[in-house]
């Protein structure tokens, strides 16, 4: 078995809130934005993360960048824990693990040139370089993520928002790293854009053998470029597997809500038929649902669920539910009734 | 292998291209500028007060030191503006010039204006700016400073600080030059505040880059409209204190002068006929503080970031 580029074990990661207004001896809440995610990621492999929002993607994505502060073990491929570090540590890994933004135009300095945009990241780690070194190498990555080089000077308000996403590629792309995190990078972009953008992420990673995590808001997204996916709820997974078996075969209940939603290319499909709703708000993570964070929305919910967390089962396609598997008819008549009521 | 090359042979055509220009959001705020009337009168009647500062002195007949023994004694009759003897704002109560004083304290205000309003820019700015992006303790007891700077009545301060160490240009510049920062780096600490978590900070921070590079290169491009606004709305409000002071009698020292002290010359002989030695300097000092307050205006539309 190979090792994997990225071991995550338990990684939490909590703020503390301060309610406004609140009296300055009061004690913070803390919000568990990460609740203990487990996962691991081989070099040149995907990983798709999916959850509805706040459910503490992005907050994952930045802990392991080191953006915020984490606890837990995230350990590199060379052994060392990324959670532990240092920011003067981090440094060296930093050229290794590169993010791509959701919102393109507002991750790009609008005072900026493309040029300088890309060679930020290069001339932080590759100080050497000349300056006629790093203009050659930008205008060769521009060329690979399908933009025209002699744009170099212009500004990011120049260009469309799937450009803008193309820059921010890019600019991740020309340190060479080994894994890139892309925190919904097509979510903010027409439909017909998205498909060219992930269609450049999946070339990209063949080419240069990149290992993805990949997170959208919906599976639909995810499915196209994964080969395996997590499925975040509250900042806990609640089932993680490979695309195949977790598209064909989900074992729980929200993965199954979720799927029921994504539009089948089917036209005798019924839609309407098919779709689980999910009653009710997504609770407050200030505030999480004890036991089984899902079961308030869950059809499936009985009692053992409020008492017990359930742990995550399995093997290579893993879940945290009490009582997984398929959802009878039964369970989605009952839950259209409650969404209905 | 000669399709590689053909593709090879493409790229290197394109790479070779010739580079398009890029229009710079500062290209476009310029435009935005350029097409605003009022604003480019405020701009045009700033140029011409620096060039009268510049090259009055060109042109005046008299220096402003020299007592004119033809008109002295007679001001009132003899000392009205006139082309013949080269008054051409005439004389001030002693005789002398008027024309070469308003000349000299256009230099001198401009430049306590201009002086005050830099101060305010570069430590301001670079004050705010870190408080902002640091955070937490720093910034807090960072901005505690100004607050406990803001409360001390610094009017009062100043003219203490001139009564004790005598009146000089020098401490002048000191004294306006210490409170002129105080607002400026608490809107720029504002904004930095808003910027600091804006994504493209974010990407900066996660390739590691150093935070004194972020505040120079991503943060102080961006507050850049707002200090230019305030900066141009800050020279006015400097020359006006320097005036207040210089009006009180305490500002610069004869023979040097500035707008304010002629101003409070010509207030003191009203009563006398001499309605000029009032009127002249009173004019550059009303149209440069408009033409400010123009050209101030004018750059927060064209920086507008609704409109970017
Ligand atoms: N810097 C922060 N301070 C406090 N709470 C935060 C912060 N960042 C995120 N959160 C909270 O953490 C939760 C997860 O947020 P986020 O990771 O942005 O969700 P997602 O990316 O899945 O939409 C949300 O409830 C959000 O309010
Ligand atoms: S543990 Fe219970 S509440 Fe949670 S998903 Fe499974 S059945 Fe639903
Ligand atoms: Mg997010």
């Amino acid at each position: 078995m190979t090792k994997p580029l990225l071991d995550v074990r338990d990684l939490r990661v909590t703020f503390q809130i301060r309610r406004e207004g609140a009296m300055p001896w009061t004690a913070p809440t803390p919000l568990h934005a990460v609740g203990g995610v487990d996962f691991s990621l081989n070099p040149g492999e995907t990983l798709g993360v999916v959850g509805e929002s706040g459910c503490g993607k992005s907050t994952l994505a930045r802990a392991l960048i080191g953006l915020v502060p984490a606890t837990g073990r995230a350990e590199w491929i060379d052994g060392k824990d990324l959670v532990a570090m240092t920011p003067r540590q981090m440094m060296r890994y930093r050229s290794d693990i590169q993010m791509v933004f959701q919102d393109p135009l507002a991750s790009l300095n609008p005072r900026m040139t493309v040029g300088q945009i890309i060679a930020e990241p290069l001339k932080t780690h590759r100080p050497g370089l000349s300056s006629a070194e790093v203009k050659t190498r930008v205008k060769a990555m521009m060329e690979k993520v399908g933009l025209l080089p002699n744009q170099i000077n212009r500004y990011p308000h120049e260009f469309s928002g799937g450009q803008c996403q193309r820059i921010g590629i890019a600019r991740a792309l020309i340190v060479e790293p080994k894994l890139i995190i892309c925190d919904e990078p097509v979510s903010a972009l027409d439909v017909s854009i998205q498909a060219q953008v992930i269609n450049l992420l999946i070339r990209l990673q063949k080419e240069l053998g990149l290992a993805l995590v990949f997170i959208a808001h919906d599976l639909s997204v995810v499915k196209h470029i994964s080969d395996r996916v997590m499925v975040l709820y509250l900042g806990k997974v609640m089932e993680i597997g490979s695309s195949d078996d977790l598209f064909a075969d989900p074992q729980h209940p929200y993965t199954q809500a979720l799927l029921s939603a994504v539009p089948v290319p089917d036209p005798d499909h019924d839609v309407a038929g098919s779709v689980v709703p999910l009653s009710g708000d997504l609770p407050s993570p200030m505030n999480p649902p004890s036991g089984c964070v899902f079961r308030t929305r869950c059809p499936r919910a009985q009692a053992a669920c409020a008492e017990q967390v359930p742990a995550l089962m399995g093997q290579d396609h893993r879940t945290a539910c009490h009582f997984p598997g398929p959802l009878t008819e039964e369970e989605i008549a009952r839950a259209r009734k409650t969404e209905a009521a | 292998m000669v399709i590689q090359q053909d593709k090879m042979q493409s790229l290197a055509a394109r790479m070779a291209q010739d580079e398009v220009k890029g229009r710079s959001p500062w290209a476009d705020a310029r435009k935005r500028f350029f097409r605003n009337k009022a604003a480019m009168t405020g701009l045009i009647i700033l140029i011409a007060v620096a060039l009268f500062a510049l090259l009055g002195g060109y042109f005046a007949q008299w220096s402003n030191e020299d007592l004119d023994f033809a008109v002295m004694g007679q001001v009132a009759t003899m000392g009205a503006p006139s082309l013949e003897n080269g008054h051409y704002f005439g004389t001030d109560d002693l005789g002398r010039d008027l024309f070469a004083r308003t000349v000299q304290g256009t230099q001198i205000s401009l430049m306590v204006g201009i002086v005050g309003a830099a101060i305010a820019v570069i430590v301001g700015t670079l004050y705010g700016a870190t408080a902002g992006y640091v955070g937490g303790r720093t910034d807090q007891i960072m901005m505690r400073a100004v607050d406990i700077l803001m409360s001390i009545p610094y009017m009062f301060v100043l003219i203490l600080l001139l009564v004790m160490f005598g009146r000089s240009i020098a401490m002048l510049f000191l004294g306006i030059g210490l409170i002129s920062w105080l607002d400026m780096s608490r809107i720029v600490r504002g904004q930095t505040l808003s910027l600091k978590n804006r994504e493209f900070i974010e990407a900066a921070r996660a390739t590691g880059v150093p935070s004194w590079k972020i505040i120079l290169r991503h943060i102080v491009p961006n507050l850049l409209g707002v200090v230019a606004v305030y900066a141009t709305l800050l020279v006015p409000l400097m020359i006006l204190t320097e005036s207040f002071i210089s009006f009180l009698g305490l500002g610069v020292q004869e023979p040097l002068t500035s707008w304010g002290a002629l101003i409070s010359e010509g207030a003191g002989t009203m009563n006398y006929g001499t309605l000029w030695q009032l009127a002249f300097p009173l004019f550059f000092f009303v149209i440069t503080l408009f033409g400010f307050f123009f050209v101030g205006d004018g750059l927060r539309d064209a920086l507008d970031p609704k409109d970017r």
